[in-house]
Order: C-alpha cells, then structure tokens, then sequence
C-alpha cells in the first residue's frame, strides 16, 4: 500500500472533478472522525494492488502492520487502475460521489429496475434533472425518493434533455447498485 | 283432531309464531316444511316415532311442531321456563290451555334429549376405553416385527405413532412400561426410529437424545423440520427501521418488526419482490441476516471509537452492525481465513457504506502477532463449528454427514481461536476487555467446553451477555463438571425462540497476564504455549543433585530468571512454566538453607552446652 504518485494523483482527481466539481475540495479535505485519536486526522488516497483506497490517516496507519499479501482493503476502494494506466471508478464509490455531487439526475420509478440492470437513462425514465449539466459531464443517478442508484455521463445538456424524443439516451451508464449482485467477483 | 292442537308458545324463536297461527289456519303454513327439509329427516327418526299416532294428513306439520319443540328444548337446555317467560308473554292464554299437551310434548322431548345425551356419554367412555386398552398395549417390537420392517419400505406414519409412543411411556416411565422391558430398550428404539424418520445419522441421533428430554427432542427435531423466518437489519448509517418497513411494505412485503429485544429487526412473512434485489437493499439500506446473528454482536456492545477486531467476518452480516453501532468511528479489522469469502466480505462493507474497516486474510491464530497483544478493545470471534443447530430444510446434508472427528476437529480449532482472541484484547483497555465467543451449534464440546478451556487457560471470567431470552448454558453434562459462571452463556434453540440454534458467551478479560499453572498468575510478562523445548532445556540445566549444587542452582535460578526476563520481553519465545519452577526451586533452596542453619545453630549450641 502506498500514496499515489503525481500522475495517479492527477488521473483520480481529474474523474472525481467531473462529477464533483469544486466540491472536490471537500473530499479531500474532509475532517475524519473515524480515528480513535483527536484533533481528528484528514482522509487521503492510498493504492494497493491496483486499487485506490480512500480512508482516514488513522485508519491508513492502523493498517500498516497487516503485510501486503494479506491486506484486502482499507475504507473505501473508490476505483482501480486497468491494465494500461487509466482509472475508472466502480460503484463503490457511489456513497462518496453522491454526497458531493454536482449535477444529479432522479429517475421515474419505472426506470429505476432498467437502470439497476446496467441500462443506460432515456428520456422516458427522468424524472428532473439538475440545471446547467453539460454533456460529457458526470452525473449521480438517484431514484425519486433520494436513494442513489449509481452514476454515468450525461449525453446531452439539461437544455436539450426537454427537446429529446422519449427514446434519447440522456445518461450514458458507467457503475450502478446492481453490481453488487451481478459482478461482485470483479468489484 | 291434530289442528285442535294451541299453537305452541315455547319457543322464543320467531318461526314459531308465525309457524303456530299457521296451523291454526289449518293447513296454510307449509312454511315450516319447506324451511326445514334436513331438520325434518334428521329428528325424524326421534320424533317419528312419538308421532306415529299423529301422521295423518298433517303429519308433516305436526312432527314439524314437535321438532320446533324439542330443538327449543335443546336450545334453552331442557328448561322450560325461559323460554315459557319470553314466549308466553304475548300468548298467556293459549299457552293455560295447552298445558297438558305440552307437558306430554315436553316429556318426551326431554325424554329423547336424555336418551342422546347419554349415548354421547357413553360413547365418550367407550373410546377413552379404547385408547386406554391400546395405549396400555405399546410394546416394544420384538425382532421379528423390527425384521419385517427392515424389508418392507418404511412406513413413515408408522413410525411417527412408535415415536409418539416410546416419548409417552418415557415421560411416565413406571406406569407405562412394558414388563422385562429397560429404560435402554426404548431408547435404542426411539434413536432408531428417529434415524428412520428423520434422517439423522447414529451420532447426532445419539446426541441429541443425550442432550434434551424425550419431549423436548420431538418438539427440537420437528423445529428442525421447518424453515427459521427470513429476517432483514436495518441499516441505521443509512435510514431508519420504520422508514425502511414502511418504503418496504409499499413495494409488498409482508414484515413486522422482529421483537422486543431488538430495534432494528425486520422479519418478512412474505414478499412479492424479491429481498435480496430491491433497489433499497442495493443501496444499503438493510442486509439479510438471521436473527441469530444479531446476538453475538448486541453482547459484544461495541462503542463508539474503539477498536475492534472481527476474527471471522464473512459474509460480513455482523462486521457491518458493529460498524453501524459505532457509527463508523473507531476501528474494525475484519478478517477472513478463506479467500474466495473475502468478496462478498468487501462487497457487503461497501454497499452498506461502511467506511472504517481494514480487512485481511489472515488465519485468526496468527492475529495477535500481527496486530500485537493486548491491543484491541473488543473481539467478537464467531467460530468456525459443525453448524449442527442450523439443520431446516435447505441445509438436510448436516444430519449426515457430522461425526465425532468433526466436533473433535472444531472443538480444536476453536480452542486455539479463543485464545488468540483473549490475547488481542487489552484487559486495561479504557472502555473494553470483551471477548464474545458464538457458535451455531448446539454441542457441548464445541460450546461450554471452550469456554471452560479459555477459564482455565487464560485470566478471563464471564460475564452477562446482555440478552435476556435464552436459556442458560450447561453446567454439567454427563461426566462433565464445567465452571458454575457458565450459567451466564446463552443458547437458543429453534423450538424455543425461533431461530436456529446458537451459543453466545461474553467474557472480561482480568488481567493481561497468563496462567501457566492453575491459579498461579505471573506478572506482566509476554509468553506464548508452544515453546515445549525451552521448557526441556531449563529441566535439564535445573535438575537438582545436592546442596552445593542447589544453591549453584538458586544462583543459576535467580541469574536464568533475570535472563528470562530480559529476553521475555524481546522474544516471544519463553515458557512461563519455567518461571515457577525456578521459583518453586529457589524456595526448595531457601529451606534448605534455613534447615541447614538451623542445624548449624543446634550444633553450635549443642557445642556450648558442653
């Protein structure tokens, strides 16, 4: 397990910018009341096999003794890292990403089983949508009732979400919730 | 005439009113006949036969009159009165003239009534007779019946009603038994037909017969036969229970909340979707678990900021409470032995939004060199056992295949976690010093006997586990005297609390040190068990042969023990039995030195005298 080097860095940072925006900062910088010890420390990013962690200090320190064969996580792993150096986030991330998000998107409760199953959003599945999302940016998926579902990149801005015909895809999938039952082996 | 016959007023009903002035009208009313067909035919046979003067061309409705009659009888119980006081008001008059009538009427209904009443009586008498005449026959099947059964394919009502049998006479053994027959002899035959019945194989059947009274054991194996509840936990970081039951029973579930003795319990009758995949559940909102599993983690009591070290996690039901009751501050290692569980370990972590674990893969016996001793706060150690208290009837392959080696090889394994897991605990932890030890299993060896081991073997005692349902644990058992605080473990059986069969036992770590011999406590000092050949060594080097070389010894004793001790703290390698024999030597040594003063001082004054 160790920090993430310069570009690893700028790789996570880069696809946490795109669904958090400036709030970045606050995930950063977030103060951690995890650790038995106070002031309480802050979080940071550590890899491991691949894999970005993101936990408190503390907890990072308390984990220093379990030897690197054994180690099979440490908070939460918000992505990896593939075979040719790009990350991608995993729907593990998606309670982090939801509480800052920037730009949110809430589905009928009809679209939501569609969603769940790795389909991607049509217009006739939304249900609001936030102002001002570009296309290309990231986007959090949430079921009416504020339950986050996962998330992807919206396809097309708010503006023309109300132009599209029904059938338009409006947010391109990339991680949700029912991955935890289809693909758990590769989480 | 028969229609000269009063309209009878003894009825309250209201049919008989209008039925009464009907016969009056001679022959209008053919109102009652055709309402009562069935009353007609079934009294028919009573009344008919008091009526045979009586059939004539109105027969019908005069057996119809008498049936009214006697079913009022019947309804008021044979008493006149009430329903003369209620009916009779508005026909006084009639009802003077028609005494005499209905004094006959009322005879012979009264009379018929009596004649059924005891026939129902005596036909009481004659089959409790019966029963008793065959109950009183139960014998035992003698070879031959038992090799004729052998052949046949067995007949599975059969042997219900043997088994009902044996566990009657058992419960009322002198009246009941067969004579020549032992008490042996019906409970080889019980444990047989038991195999038979329910599929147990001979050890089980064995135990279980050890373990529980006659009754007891049928109401157990019927529990056995029938699936435990589905049960679901809140997932109070993320929402609360009655938010969930209610967002729940909209998607259509049929839940209630578990009992008193937990808060954030839900157990599902039925549902229409399915639990596992509702969009709440992937969002972590509750997990499905058995309402065992709550137990060992409510003992446990984890508070907030404090570290605590799970030793078997997956799938990762209880890591996941822990984490909730602390409200993800402090520290959770979760660890699992087989790899292939650690993803759905890690995949439960991370739905349910659990943020301060470190998960590993480590053995747990090799835990406390890893994280260190005496460092954690509370351990809750959820041994690896025979599973034999979770047999229903998804899980039907337990009753075939434990054996004793599989108790024996748990009890082994389960004996050494338990130590590991007193050794990472810190016994001066501020807030902590708790080891809770579980099993899903009913065995004693596997259970009480651990506990046991850990008293003797470790500086801990028992304490309440907080739960106040549940039987005690054994205090004794056949040959087995176990520590009386054992009555402060929990077990749970299927038949009693509805949920599998489970052990929950909650211990306080005393002091960080470990006994090596029974009752002798050492100070702080660091050892492990395993080190048997440094415990040769230090015999050898120690073997007494004189006084001089004894007190070479004591010198050598105190100088080892000095030794020892320095390098106790360094290495973890020394034996701590070797500490008290050098003691036990030294004091040998001090005696001697001291008789042998004394004798010097007699001599000497032994020397003056003269």
């Amino acid at each position: 397990m160790r920090p993430l080097d310069e570009k690893e860095t700028a790789a996570v940072f880069e696809k946490l910018f795109k669904f958090t925006g400036p709030n970045l900062k606050h995930i950063v910088e977030r103060p951690a009341v995890e650790g038995p010890d106070d002031p309480p420390g802050r979080y940071c990013f550590r890899l491991h096999k691949n894999r970005v962690y993101y936990a408190s200090e503390s907890l990072v320190r308390r984990s220093t003794n379990v030897s690197r064969a054994r180690l099979a996580g440490i908070g939460t792993c918000i992505g990896k890292f593939t075979h040719h150096g790009s990350f991608r986030l995993t729907v593990q991330a998606l309670d982090l990403l939801a509480a800052h998000a920037r730009h949110k998107v809430w589905l009928k409760p009809t679209a939501e089983m569609s969603f769940l199953y790795g389909n991607s959003v049509l217009k006739s599945g939304l249900g609001r949508i936030t102002d001002n999302v570009k296309s290309g940016d990231g986007v959090v998926v949430f079921s009416m009732t504020d339950v986050p579902l996962g998330f992807g990149v919206a396809a097309r801005s708010t503006q023309d979400c109300r132009k599209a015909h029904a059938d338009a895809i409006v947010v391109n999938h990339q991680a949700d919730a029912g991955e935890y039952l289809r693909n758990e082996a590769e989480l | 005439m028969p229609m000269a016959k009063p309209p009878n007023p003894n009825s309250q009903k209201n049919e008989k009113r209008p039925q009464g002035k009907v016969d009056e009208e001679e022959g209008e009313g053919d109102v009652l006949s055709s309402k009562l067909p069935e009353e007609m035919e079934s009294l028919d046979g009573d009344s008919a036969s008091d009526n045979e003067e009586e059939e004539e061309e109105d027969g019908s409705q005069v057996s119809d009159l008498d049936d009214e009659q006697s079913r009022s009888d019947v309804s008021s119980d044979g008493d006149p009165f009430t329903d003369d006081f209620l009916g009779g008001s508005d026909e006084e008059g009639e009802e003077l003239r028609s005494e005499s009538d209905e004094s006959d009427l009322e005879a012979k209904s009264r009379a018929i009534d009596e004649a059924r009443a005891r026939a129902e009586v005596e036909a009481d008498e004659e089959l409790r007779l019966n029963i008793k005449e065959e109950s009183d026959e139960f014998r035992l099947p003698t070879k031959e019946e038992l090799e004729e059964e052998a052949r046949l394919p067995p007949n599975l009502s059969n042997l219900q009603r043997r088994i009902k049998e044996i566990v009657r006479v058992l419960t009322n053994f002198k009246t009941l038994r067969q004579e020549g027959a032992s008490r042996k002899d019906y409970i080889d035959q019980l444990k047989a037909d038991i195999m038979a019945y329910y599929g147990y194989n001979e050890f089980l059947a064995d135990t279980f017969i050890e373990m529980f009274p006659a009754v007891e054991l049928i109401e157990l194996l019927e529990a056995f036969e029938k699936n435990r509840p589905e049960c679901l936990r809140t997932n109070t970081l993320k929402t609360r229970r009655r938010d969930l039951a209610g967002v729940l029973i909209n998607r259509g579930v049929n839940l209630d909340p578990v009992g008193k003795w937990s808060k954030v319990g839900l157990v599902v009758y039925e549902s229409q979707v399915p639990t596992g995949a509702t969009p709440e559940y992937l969002a972590g909102h509750y997990m499905r678990q058995a309402a065992n599993s709550f137990l060992p983690v409510m003992a446990l009591a984890p508070q907030e900021k404090e570290r605590i070290v799970d030793m078997a996690a997956a799938p990762g039901g209880k890591t996941t409470y822990i984490a909730a009751l602390m409200k993800n501050t402090g520290v959770i290692y979760a660890n699992e032995y087989k790899e292939p569980r650690l993803k759905s370990l890690l995949a439960n972590i991370h739905r349910m939004g659990v943020t301060n674990t470190v998960v590993c893969n480590y053995d747990g016996k090799e835990l406390p060199k890893i994280l260190g001793l005496n460092s954690v706060d509370r351990v809750l150690l959820d041994a690896p056992c025979t599973g034999t208290g979770t047999v229903c009837p998804d899980q039907q392959s337990i009753k075939t295949s434990k054996s004793i080696e599989d108790v024996q090889n748990c009890a082994f394994l389960q004996k050494q976690l338990i130590l590991a897991a007193i050794d990472l605990v810190d016994a001066n932890s501020k807030s902590g010093g708790y080891v809770v030890y579980s099993t899903c299993s009913v065995m004693i060896p596997e259970n009480e006997a651990i506990i046991d081991y850990a008293l003797r073997k470790r500086d801990v005692k028992i304490v309440p586990c907080g739960l106040d349902f549940g039987r005690s644990g054994f205090i004794r058992f056949r040959e087995h005297r176990f520590h009386p605080s054992l009555e402060k473990t929990r077990r749970f059986y299927p038949h009693v609390n509805n949920m599998e069969g489970f052990f929950v036992a909650k211990l306080k770590k005393l002091s960080n040190s470990k006994p090596a011999a029974p009752g002798a406590p050492n100070t702080s000092e660091k050892t492990e068990e395993a080190a048997a050949i440094d415990d040769d060594k230090k015999l050898r080097k120690d073997a007494p042969n004189g006084k001089p070389e004894q007190l070479k010894n004591s010198r050598k004793g105190k100088g080892k023990k000095k030794i020892g001790f320095k390098s106790g703290t360094h290495s973890e390698g020394k034996v701590s039995p070797s500490k008290p024999k050098l003691r036990k030597k030294r004091k040998f040594a001090s005696r001697e030195e001291i008789s042998q003063a004394r004798e010097e001082k007699r001599k000497s004054l032994k020397k003056r005298k003269v």
